[in-house]
């Protein structure tokens, strides 16, 4: 059987007015001419469920650092037999990952080093995982404590008399250094339990596979998934917010949430308002340090830097409260679903294998819950530190006339900004007029910005090169829904039906509804109640809005992605690594959402696309 | 409404096999266990006796009593005067106007009066087997009350056919409480129908139903004669794993001109699709779950889709009796049940290394 193929990375297209975008990331980063041969071999898939869009330079450091911290936890800690890293490249602006298999031989002499490394994890979890919650605070206070404020203007008479000999120029560096360092920390602590969380899970998913053959999917993360998770927290806040409100009778004050501070104002003016913004207060910290983004971008708003966003949601949870809905998750009808499921696959045992089944349960119960929960400590509360220090650093060195504004800075790569920062700090210490950089990164800055918007114009290939003839590697299926049968539909592509779409069956339930494409995060105000959500992919953070839809779709991800899980979690169908649906769903379009199925019908599209009003964009008119 | 004389299957009361007979006794028990089978009432063995009352039986004893065990001619003359009597013989009012009101009911349920089926329902020991009662007296297609009463009759007279009266005779029966129920159900109209079983018979992994599924009635199926939709669901969820559509060329359909089946191709459009809607096919699936859960071992059912009744309440249990080929069987591939290692869980030993096979000649 001939088999077909993606395309090369060199017969892709660069669009008009991208020349030149290898040059914009650091150099390991791209495919090299001299390589052309070894990397055309290798089968790579586009990682667009964690990296959607373009990468400017400087946000390639979450890829990098995410990407390399997965793997080696594969290839050197845990020492997975058949499984070492993930190799990834940024081509045209999109990140793609192929994963590095053991070589036969060498799986055998691995097994000894994995299991005494996962069973003494598994042996010892609470107490490292009690112990992981430290790191990571700790990593994140320090970063929190990094100060990017300007070179004084003279150093300070105490540094004279205790013979400090320093300029503050060595703080600047050093701080830089550290912010890279510590973040870099975190995404290594990230990965610590991670992989774990996986491993347990697929150790009940496969005993489950065999004793069961054919079991959906969906069962099996039924029986382990957990109700009440730290990663739905913030939302929840939210919707005890919302709740105190109206017991308090304060909803007149939420009409004009896009003005936080007028809100906010507000409710201190009136009875019972004080009571509220304590709770509102004490809710902010830590489940503010949360985006409705994923955490990889630079423009990423949190929460915590935008109140009008959580004030938002929590007047649209106020309204369908006065509407009488129930807006808390059916978590009690969940469990009861949960439970029936357990006690009826396992009724099907014999009573040793019961024994064998309600372990690894307990071992996936116990590990799986980590594997939601991260999320918050690292994709949201560290990196939202992060960009903030980030922008604090780029203000600073925009008020030097190396750039406009903050945001400029993520036009450079991050070894770039060191340059930039050695800059600074001669020009200060010698007393010259400006940073060089102030002649140079204004232009190249806005030529690398044309590059971006440019390689933004097109969507990235959904894989590179000839896949292999099937696609077994546990972690690949469960995290990014690549299965043989999803790269078989995405090279059908052209020839199926466009009005029938197939993806994973994520969460059940079959639902018909209308499309509302949401290509970014900014545009969520713009949801119905009642609309089916296409995305290219979700982010967990989105969770006030999985209260008003009816169904999920996306184009990647597999059962244990954000989309599937919230989902499961809300009681939605949902389908996820459908491959495109994003871009063939338009909004309006009437779609049934078979969520048991995996299939997306388009109705009909001949329904007018609906036009956003001028009030649909706020939370107060929506 | 209820009487002692009559009993409704969906009327919730403790089936009694003294009253309903072993037939109609089934058929309550399955509706109460959410097993519904065709509509219907049972005519207990109180009308009966209200029936046959003091005289009556006392005609019948005199006759009995006279009878010849050896001479088969004798017997037969008998049989056919306490037959006779018993045709002819008026019905008490109470009991003829509770059937009417009950064939009335029943029939009420629908748009239009729907034909129906009578039979026998013995207590156990006065008749030779259940069998030979319930299988002889079933009387099929009748349209309307008339022809529903006179079938009553019948089914009671079939108390005292020759072969009946012998066999008390032989096995020392008393004709004392002789009595008899009867049963009166709705034919179904069937616009689909199949078998369902609790298990996948392929590998007797129990934690699957297979359903095989054509239109009209199921008759194609169990015999063979059409390839049939073939349905896998997971027990548990009930949701899809496999389906095939399958050609299901002809349909057996009741012609009510008739009132017998014929034979008609089924046209392409509905050849291509599945016979079951997502929801009838959930019914099906929770039908058989429950009949296994009932008698407690898997089940092989035989189901079908009737067009006079509503979404709903339209999928009917014909049959389920315990599946023994297949859950012998043990599932083919059983865990190790003292599998530790976790590097197991990765597949290791057969998926993995074809992986790594794969991704090495990619």
């Amino acid at each position: 059987m001939t088999m077909k193929s993606f395309p090369k990375p060199s017969e892709l297209p660069v669009p008009e007015g991208a020349e030149g975008w290898e040059d914009i990331y650091p150099y390991y980063l791209v495919f090299q001419d001299e390589l052309k041969e070894q990397e055309d071999e290798k089968f790579w898939f586009c990682d667009s469920q964690h990296w959607p869009t373009v990468f400017k330079p400087f946000e390639t450091i979450g890829g990098e650092f995410a990407v390399k911290c997965l793997g080696q936890y594969n290839a050197r800690h845990l020492m997975i037999p058949t499984a070492k890293g993930i190799d990834f490249r940024v081509h045209l602006g999109y990140l793609y990952m192929s994963p590095i298999p053991v070589p036969g031989e060498e799986v055998a002499e691995r097994i000894e080093d994995f299991e005494a490394r996962v069973g003494h994890y598994f042996a010892n979890w609470e107490d490292l995982l009690a112990q992981w919650h430290t790191k990571v605070k700790n990593t994140i206070a320090e970063i929190e404590a990094l100060d990017f404020s300007p070179l004084p203007e003279k150093v300070p008479f105490e540094d004279i008399t205790s013979g400090k000999a320093m300029d503050g120029s060595e703080r600047l560096m050093e701080n830089y250094d550290r912010l890279i360092q510590l973040t870099y920390q975190n995404w290594q602590y990230h990965f610590e339990f991670l992989n774990l969380g996986y491993i347990a899970y697929l150790d009940f998913f496969n005993f489950c596979k065999e004793a069961f053959p054919n079991i959906p999917d969906q069962s099996i993360a039924a029986m382990v998934q957990g109700v009440d998770m730290e990663l739905f927290r913030p939302d929840d806040e939210l919707k005890h917010l919302a709740k105190t409100a109206v017991e308090l009778n304060l909803q007149s004050a939420f009409d004009q949430t896009h003005d936080a501070d007028a809100t906010l104002d507000a409710i201190a003016n009136m009875d019972g308002g004080q009571q509220w913004l304590e709770q509102w207060k004490q809710a902010q910290d830590p489940w503010f340090n949360f985006t409705i983004g994923n955490g990889f971008y630079g423009h990423d708003k949190y929460w915590i830097e935008h109140l009008d966003i959580p004030l938002g949601f929590i007047a649209d949870y106020i309204r369908r409260l006065d509407n009488g809905d129930d807006i808390m998750r059916p978590t009690q009808r969940l469990i009861v679903e949960k439970e029936r499921i357990v006690e009826e696959y396992r009724d099907l045992l014999d009573a040793e294998a019961q024994q064998v089944f309600e372990s690894k349960r307990q071992l996936a119960v116990t590990a799986y819950p980590y594997v939601e929960n991260h999320n918050f400590y690292i994709e949201h509360w560290t990196m939202g530190v992060f960009w903030r220090k980030v922008r604090e650093l780029g203000t600073m060195l925009a008020d030097l006339g190396l750039w406009e504004t903050a945001d400029d800075m993520l036009y450079l790569n991050r070894n770039e900004i060191r340059d930039v920062l050695f800059d600074v700090v001669m020009f200060h210490g010698v007393g010259a007029k400006a940073p060089i950089g102030a002649v140079k990164w204004p232009k190249e800055i806005e030529r690398r910005r044309k590059i971006v918007d440019a390689l933004k114009t097109a969507r990235p290939a959904p894989a590179l090169n000839t896949p292999p003839e099937s696609i077994t590697e546990p972690f690949t299926r469960m995290l990014w829904g690549i299965t043989t049968e999803q790269v078989n539909q995405w090279l059908a592509g052209d020839d199926e039906d466009a009005s029938q779409l197939k993806g994973m069956a994520a969460s059940p339930g079959k639902v018909e509804g209308t499309a509302r494409v949401i290509m970014h995060a900014d545009e969520l105000s713009e949801i119905q109640p009642g609309e089916i959500l296409v995305a290219p992919i979700t982010a967990p953070s989105w969770g006030p809005i999985f209260g008003k839809i009816k169904a999920t779709v996306t184009d990647i991800g597999g059962m244990m992605s954000h989309a599937a899980i919230v989902c499961r979690e809300y009681d939605l169908p949902a389908v996820t690594g459908t491959g495109n649906a994003s871009t063939t769903i338009k909004t309006g379009d009437q779609l049934i959402v078979d969520g048991g199925k995996g299939t997306v019908e388009i109705v009909s599209g001949d329904k007018p696309t609906q036009v956003s009003g001028p009030g649909a964009h706020s939370h107060a008119t929506a | 409404m209820t009487n002692a004389f009559i009993e409704h299957f969906d009327d919730g009361i403790e089936p009694k096999l003294e009253t309903l007979g072993g037939k109609g006794a089934s058929l309550v028990t399955m509706t109460a266990a959410g097993m519904p089978v065709p509509p219907g009432f049972v005519i207990t063995t109180a009308a009966f006796d209200a029936f046959i009352g003091t005289s009556l039986i006392a005609q019948i004893n005199e006759l009995l009593e006279s009878v010849d065990v050896d001479d088969v001619a004798d017997v037969d003359e008998i049989s056919a005067k306490i037959r006779g009597l018993i045709l002819e013989c008026p019905v008490p009012d109470d009991v003829r106007e509770a059937t009417h009101t009950a064939y009335n009911r029943l029939q009420a349920q629908f748009e239009q009066q729907v034909p129906v089926a009578v039979r026998s329902s013995a207590t156990a020991e006065d008749l030779p087997d259940a069998s030979f009662a319930g299988q002889q007296d079933t009387y099929l297609w009748l349209n309307g009350y008339d022809a529903v009463t006179e079938h009553i009759r019948l089914c009671w007279a079939s108390l005292f056919t020759s072969r009946a009266i012998l066999y008390r005779l032989k096995n020392d029966i008393p004709n004392d409480g002789l009595s008899m129920a009867v049963v009166v159900q709705k034919m179904v109209n069937s616009s689909a129908a199949g078998v369902a079983m609790t298990l996948d018979p392929t590998n007797g992994d129990r934690s699957k139903i297979t359903v095989d599924a054509s239109y009209g009635v199921g008759e194609t199926v169990v015999s063979g004669t059409v390839t049939p939709d073939n349905i896998q669901l997971d027990k548990v969820t009930l949701d899809i794993v496999s389906e095939h559509i399958g050609e299901k060329h002809v349909e057996l359909i009741p012609d009510v001109t008739t009132n017998s089946l014929i034979e008609r191709e089924v046209d392409a459009d509905r050849r291509a699709v599945r016979s079951l809607t997502d929801e009838q096919l959930t019914a099906v699936a929770q039908l058989a779950k429950r009949a296994e859960k009932h008698y407690g071992t898997p089940q092989d059912i035989e189901w079908s889709v009737d067009a006079d009744l509503p979404d709903g309440e339209n999928i009917l249990l014909l049959q389920s009796r315990p599946e023994t080929v297949h859950s012998s069987k043990k599932p083919a591939a059983k865990p190790a049940a003292t599998s530790g290692g976790f590097a197991a869980s990765l597949g290791i030993g057969s998926s993995i290394s074809s992986m790594t096979a794969s991704f090495l000649k990619s």
